[in-house]
């Protein structure tokens, strides 16, 4: 079972796998016992049935559209952005989509390829807990959390950008 | 000129630990190359063809005495003695060890420097014109607006993995275009609406590089409060939409072009609407703020200096020329903007020593109220100095190597650093530029020339800007060995133009011939009155190819 590390870089466990997404044909192999991230277009479609459920998340790929699920965000439990490659930022904007746009305000979780010197970044656009790639160290993660004490631009994490705060 | 507050030195302090740390985990083996790669370009150090490269940022090319001195000292530390001002006015050090970098940021965080996003595929230093605030005609001071900039691109948590580089430069003045702002990922030009409010033309998807091209219109008037949801708008759709499938078509002007200029620019409107009313709209109390950190220094109340100087030129044949051409007006009666040229022929365009560097500092705190600007032509600028001074600060620079008087002459060649130390290049440059100088070392005849951009980049990635030379020049690899392709006709202005390739490639020992019968093609066919670029307009690229194929 992979660590999951909260925003304050605590490391925990839990049970939530990510279903890849299934071949051509064929159907989603959804576990019975464990709560699941499906690929979200395919909850969409089974919308019916997932919405709502405590034990069915979503997960988005770089280059899926956050659109998608406009006005429904607030029956999934758990929501994750993979990032196929660490270089690939997509995942930041579906992020800050997700957050500031569709008010998603349930957990979002960083998956993929997700190394130390990115946490910052995923913080501050709105993941809130994080799956680190399996050969990084887990117990690096709060110091790389919290190098910055502040950020000069509003993002998800404060809607005040500096000048704002200088001013006052 | 901007100076840090207790925010800024935090940040700064922040990150000076933040990269000591993940050199230590680089040079452990904790980061492995491919991981550590994005984070040290994202702080500007390259691993050269030599020794690692590290680019420091010079934000708008504003620089005061005290970090011109801090930069020499850093040189002399931790470097071999010199430095290189680049074409995106920073400054590279060629042979920093990569484990004192750590300790170089340190030094500059002291005098409110970094080297943050200097390279990589983030955002990167922006830039303007050099005469910024002491030319007559500009619509508005553009440094305010380049800080503000500065401050909202800095470890912007949405755009530090984005699909390429990107480059933005802001313009002031209606009439000239310093800055290159078409040639820009994003090119703002200050302007007035009717109603005589600011705000900016926004150009995008600009570039050189593998495809150069020049930067549609996508918002005609842009309020000035609005320049950063509108920015954040522009780079959200670059991030979203961009390719990220081939580094080659991964700039956005590819994306632009893919969806025609006003299919850009509606899907930027439509992301606008949704955050152009957020907190990150300015407000004319924030934007006061910023113009309070560029407002006029002390000047003293003087008349031009049009007797003295009427004298000394009369008497000084060299100090003549260096005024006509190195010395430009400035908008307060009394003051002049001068640029010392770092053009010298033997040294390669753009590099000081540290010893160079100090006597700027001391230039600049005599001078001109202790600033001084880089220019993305390679040169400084002393933008403030008392006319009835030019002739002391003139006797001052010339055994300094800065007084040589080719400003805009043929011989001011933007020229990168190209096989001598670039891992990137095909082909040298330094000694092309150097040959051509040697070729053209006759100040009267440079002056008849009038108006020449030679341009020279090692490869294609155009740091050299070659594209929008009047002569541009490429170095290319053919079977291993080093040839350069011409163009011309290229201009960096508000006529911005790609030039036109002449033909074949040429062989380094060919080039001065070749830019003398170019230049011999314009002395036979021009009108009294045009430069060398009227020249070409009117009669095109083919007597300029028959003359040199010949």
């Amino acid at each position: 079972m992979p660590d999951v590390i909260a925003a304050n870089g605590t490391v925990r466990n839990d049970s939530w796998v990510l279903v890849a997404r299934p071949a051509e044909g064929d159907s989603l192999d959804i576990p019975a016992d464990q709560p699941a991230l499906i690929p979200a277009d395919l909850w969409l479609a089974g919308y019916e049935h997932f919405a709502g459920r405590e034990d069915i998340g979503v997960w988005f790929d770089s280059h899926n559209e956050p659109e998608l699920l406009a006005g429904k965000v607030d029956q999934l439990p758990l929501i994750a952005v993979n990032f196929p490659r660490f270089v690939d930022g997509r995942g930041y904007s579906i992020a800050r989509l997700l957050r500031e746009r569709f008010g998603y305000t349930g957990e979002l979780r960083a998956v993929g390829d997700v190394l130390l010197d990115q946490l910052q970044f995923m913080k501050r656009c709105g993941f809130d807990s994080y799956v680190l790639r399996a050969d990084k160290d887990s117990s690096k993660a709060a110091q790389c959390l919290n190098f910055f004490s502040q950020g000069y631009q509003a993002a998800t994490d404060t809607d005040q950008p500096l000048f704002r705060r200088r001013a006052s | 000129m901007y100076v840090y507050d207790e925010h800024d030195r935090q940040i700064a302090e922040e990150r000076v630990a933040q990269f000591r740390d993940q050199t230590e985990r680089a040079l452990s083996g904790e980061l492995s190359e491919e991981e550590f790669l994005p984070l040290r370009l994202q702080n500007g150090l390259y691993v050269q063809r030599l020794a690692p490269m590290l680019r420091i940022c010079v934000p708008y090319g504003m620089l005061r005495s005290d970090q011109l001195r801090r930069l020499a000292r850093i040189t002399r530390d931790y470097d071999k003695g010199y430095a290189h001002f680049t074409t995106r006015t920073n400054i590279q050090l060629n042979w920093p060890n990569l484990e004192d970098v750590p300790d170089i940021l340190a030094e500059l965080a002291e005098v409110e420097m970094h080297a943050n996003q200097t390279s990589g595929n983030c955002i990167r230093n922006t830039t303007t014109d050099q005469f910024s605030g002491v030319q007559a005609d500009e619509i508005a001071d553009p440094r305010p607006y380049c800080e503000i900039i500065r401050q909202w691109s800095t470890f912007h948590p949405e755009f530090a993995f984005l699909p390429r580089k990107f480059k933005v430069a802001v313009n002031a003045s209606e009439q000239t275009d310093r800055a290159a702002i078409q040639v820009h990922d994003i090119g703002l030009q200050l302007v007035r609406n009717e109603q005589g409010e600011l705000g900016f033309r926004v150009h995008v998807g600009g570039g050189l590089g593998r495809t150069p091209v020049v930067g549609p219109v996508i918002r005609e008037f842009l309020p000035e409060l609005d320049l950063l949801t509108y920015l954040e708008a522009v780079l959200r759709v670059y991030n979203r939409y961009g390719r990220r499938d081939n580094k080659y078509k991964a700039r956005i002007k590819i994306l632009v072009k893919a969806l025609t200029p006003e299919g850009f620019a509606e899907k930027v409107e439509a992301e606008w609407a949704h955050i152009r009313n957020s907190p990150t709209r300015l407000t004319p109390e924030s934007i006061k703020k910023f113009q309070g950190y560029f407002s006029e220094p002390a000047y003293d109340n003087l008349a031009d200096a049009t007797d003295v100087l009427g004298k000394q030129r009369f008497e000084n044949r060299e100090f003549d020329k260096w005024l006509s051409q190195n010395v430009s007006a400035h908008k307060k009666s009394g003051y002049a903007c001068v640029t010392l040229t770092l053009k010298k022929t033997g040294t390669p365009p753009g590099d000081v020593t540290d010893y160079q560097l100090e006597q700027i500092a001391e230039l600049a705190d005599q001078f001109s109220f202790g600033e001084a600007r880089a220019t993305h032509e390679q040169n400084v600028v002393l933008a403030d100095v008392r006319q009835d001074q030019l002739f002391e600060l003139w006797q001052r620079i010339v055994p300094l190597g800065f007084g040589t008087a080719n400003l805009n002459t043929l011989t001011d060649i933007i020229c990168c650093p190209g096989g001598d130390f670039c891992a990137l290049a095909n082909a040298k440059s330094i000694p092309v530029a150097e040959a051509i100088q040697r070729r053209f070392d006759n100040l009267d005849y440079l002056y008849d020339l009038g108006p020449i951009d030679l341009n020279i980049s090692g490869c294609m990635n155009a740091c050299g800007h070659h594209h929008v030379g009047t002569i541009g020049v490429l170095g290319v690899d053919k079977k291993g060995e080093e040839f350069y392709q011409v163009s011309l006709g290229g201009d960096s202005h508000h006529n911005a133009t790609i030039g036109k390739i002449l033909g074949p490639s040429f062989a380094r020992d060919q080039m001065p011939d070749v830019i003398a019968k170019l230049i011999d093609v314009y002395v036979d066919k021009r009108t009294e009155e045009e430069t060398f670029l009227d020249t070409y307009r009117r009669i095109g690229l083919q007597p300029f190819k028959e003359r040199v194929y010949a």
